[in-house]
């Protein structure tokens, strides 16, 4: 019995449902067209923005033995620059059939619609609109995420200057992220990327008392986070209905199938990258295949959400 | 090596105006040639510097930057960060003589490498070249290590007038056929990529490029589709002959593609 392994993100057809994350390599079209060429279904940019930005001063990620924490400060070389790699990513991927997907933020909520805006002219399959990065501010000393109304009139912001599919990519960092889900959709969202990095969290250097981290705090992902993410996902997934990338701490098949079950339709895949190498994207499209294999699905629809309807929401 | 390992600098030489070497209090004993380190200065920064010996791990930076000149103040005693050693380094081809060309203080990774290739008994040349006389390094090293050693200085100061590469074409015509290990400034490791193109002699190339993570998933140090912190900083003359960034463009901090 043959398995498909593809997927429907918003219309936007994915050969598997492994996603690259923002942050993680996808500075250059060149890398992007690597992850692609190892296996992922689909690729996110790092997040852009208007201006350029050189991110903190180094260190900006260490691996602290749950996982890693960064805080890079959302280095990216501008919309113009990104412009071009996007272009060029999607060119060249094209023939492989893996859509690529722009991650956009911005200081302010205006800003975000020009952002969307600039971005669009590169055609990318799908953008990310990024209000939930924990190391940077917004004007009001919070991340945009962490309240519904402002995440709501971001969402309206960018759908109204773009007639590219949206997904929104939410914190874990909330008491109640299914107000912020609700919000979202509401406003117009096409999709919803859950979870960002968790915290922020502290790392010290106990020999000289300072922070490891250049920034002081950082983002906290990989492994520790995954249990966070999987209930977040859990939440948004019993609560809207818009198609999800579960993205936090998953590094296995064993991960990825536990998202599905929850309800995600994709699921991405960063720090991962460096617990298991490039070879972590075929290595977890094989467990699920063979997930699905053991089980008798033939499409990844199957089994998605099969944890709702067990947990009495479906 | 996850989290930064906290270090005294046992011992720091003045190698000449701009150059200094940070002997530290530890060791890496299963660091290979070519590889390097991240090296913290808390509240400063962190940057990849290559391996000049690894026990004790022996740095040799030029002060170029903010973070050179800090590191250029730090005084014996103080205490650093070290994360490593991170990279694919110089594979030694035992069956033939060993060129290695070397520019500026981009010689001081070949020491690593010039010593491995003695202890292997590999007929070993070492083409260095600076712009003068005062701006050589590591020529007693080198010396004491016993290998044939070749100097070229830009205005003829020391050695023959010229560029290293220039002074490495006789040594690359010698047979049999050396294999050539370069560390240098860019526009110099082109001139050695054209030599081994030229002459078919296999070589070992170490390329630098900003760095973030320093572990491959930060994407900062990219060359094409290849990580210059993972899949280098040591590339073969095939693969950086397929790049077209290589020789023309490096990227600054925040990503964007600057003429080399």
């Amino acid at each position: 019995m043959a398995v498909d392994l593809s997927v429907s993100l918003c219309g936007i057809r994915l050969p598997n449902p492994t996603v690259l994350a923002s942050g993680i390599l996808g500075l250059t079209h060149g890398v992007l067209v690597r992850v692609a060429c190892s296996g992922a279904g689909a690729v996110t940019t790092k997040s852009v923005s208007l201006a350029p930005r050189d991110g903190y001063p180094n260190p900006v990620i260490v691996e602290w033995g749950g996982g890693l924490i960064n805080a890079v400060g959302l280095s990216n070389p501008g919309v113009e620059v990104m412009v071009d790699e996007i272009r060029a990513a999607k060119e060249q991927l094209a023939p492989l059939g893996v859509p690529v997907i722009a991650s956009i933020f911005a200081d302010t909520i205006y800003d975000f619609g020009t952002i969307a805006r600039y971005v669009s002219e590169a055609r990318p399959d799908l953008i990310e609109v990024n209000i939930s990065c924990p190391n940077i501010d917004d004007q009001y000393l919070r991340m945009f995420a962490a309240d519904p109304y402002v995440s709501a009139q971001v969402t309206r912001r960018v759908k109204a200057n773009t007639d590219i599919p949206v997904l929104v990519k939410l914190s874990p960092n909330v008491t109640d992220i299914l107000r912020i889900a609700e919000a979202v959709v509401e406003a117009g969202a096409d999709g919803i990327t859950a979870v960002n990095s968790l915290g922020p969290g502290l790392i010290l250097d106990i020999e000289t008392a300072r922070p490891v981290l250049s920034h002081g705090t950082g983002g906290v992902s990989g492994p520790a986070l995954r249990p966070i993410a999987v209930r977040c996902v859990y939440d948004i997934c019993r609560t809207v209905d818009v198609p999800v990338i579960a993205t936090g701490g998953i590094t296995t098949a064993r991960d990825a199938v536990e998202m599905i079950l929850v309800g995600a339709t994709a699921v991405g895949i960063g720090s991962a990258v460096y617990y298991r190498g490039l070879e972590v994207f075929r290595e977890v499209c094989q467990g699920i295949q063979e997930y699905m294999e053991r089980h008798g699905y033939r499409r990844v629809e199957d089994f998605r959400g099969r944890a709702l309807e067990m947990m009495g929401h479906r | 090596m996850p989290l930064p390992q906290i270090v005294p600098i046992r011992e720091i030489y003045v190698e000449n105006r701009r150059v200094r070497t940070f002997v530290l209090d530890t060791a890496l004993p299963e660091a290979q040639p070519g590889q390097f380190v991240m090296l913290w200065l808390p509240g400063v920064d962190e940057k990849p510097i290559s391996i000049a010996y690894p026990s004790p791990l022996t740095l040799t930076v030029a002060r170029v930057g903010p973070f050179s000149t800090a590191l250029h103040r730090v005084r014996e005693g103080e205490r650093v960060g070290v994360r490593g050693p991170f990279g694919r380094g110089f594979h030694l081809q035992p069956d033939r003589p060993a060129l290695l060309i070397g520019g500026g203080y981009g010689v001081a990774p070949l020491y690593f490498l010039a010593w491995h290739a003695v202890r292997q008994e590999i007929p070993t040349t070492v083409v260095m070249g600076a712009r003068r006389a005062n701006d050589l390094i590591y020529v007693d090293r080198f010396q004491a290590l016993g290998v044939e050693l070749v100097i070229a200085t830009d205005d003829g100061s020391a050695g023959r007038q010229g560029t290293a590469v220039e002074a490495a074409l006789e040594i690359a015509r010698r047979d049999p056929p050396p294999v050539v290990y370069a560390c240098g400034p860019e526009p110099m490791l082109v001139a050695v990529l054209h030599l081994c193109q030229k002459h078919g002699l296999p070589g070992q190339l170490s390329v630098e490029r900003y760095m973030k993570c320093g572990f491959g998933i930060c994407g900062q140090c990219s060359l094409d589709g290849m990580l210059v912190c993972l899949d280098g900083p040591v590339f073969s003359v095939e693969q950086l002959a397929s790049l077209t960034e290589f020789g023309r463009f490096r990227r600054n901090p925040t990503g964007r593609r600057m003429p080399v």
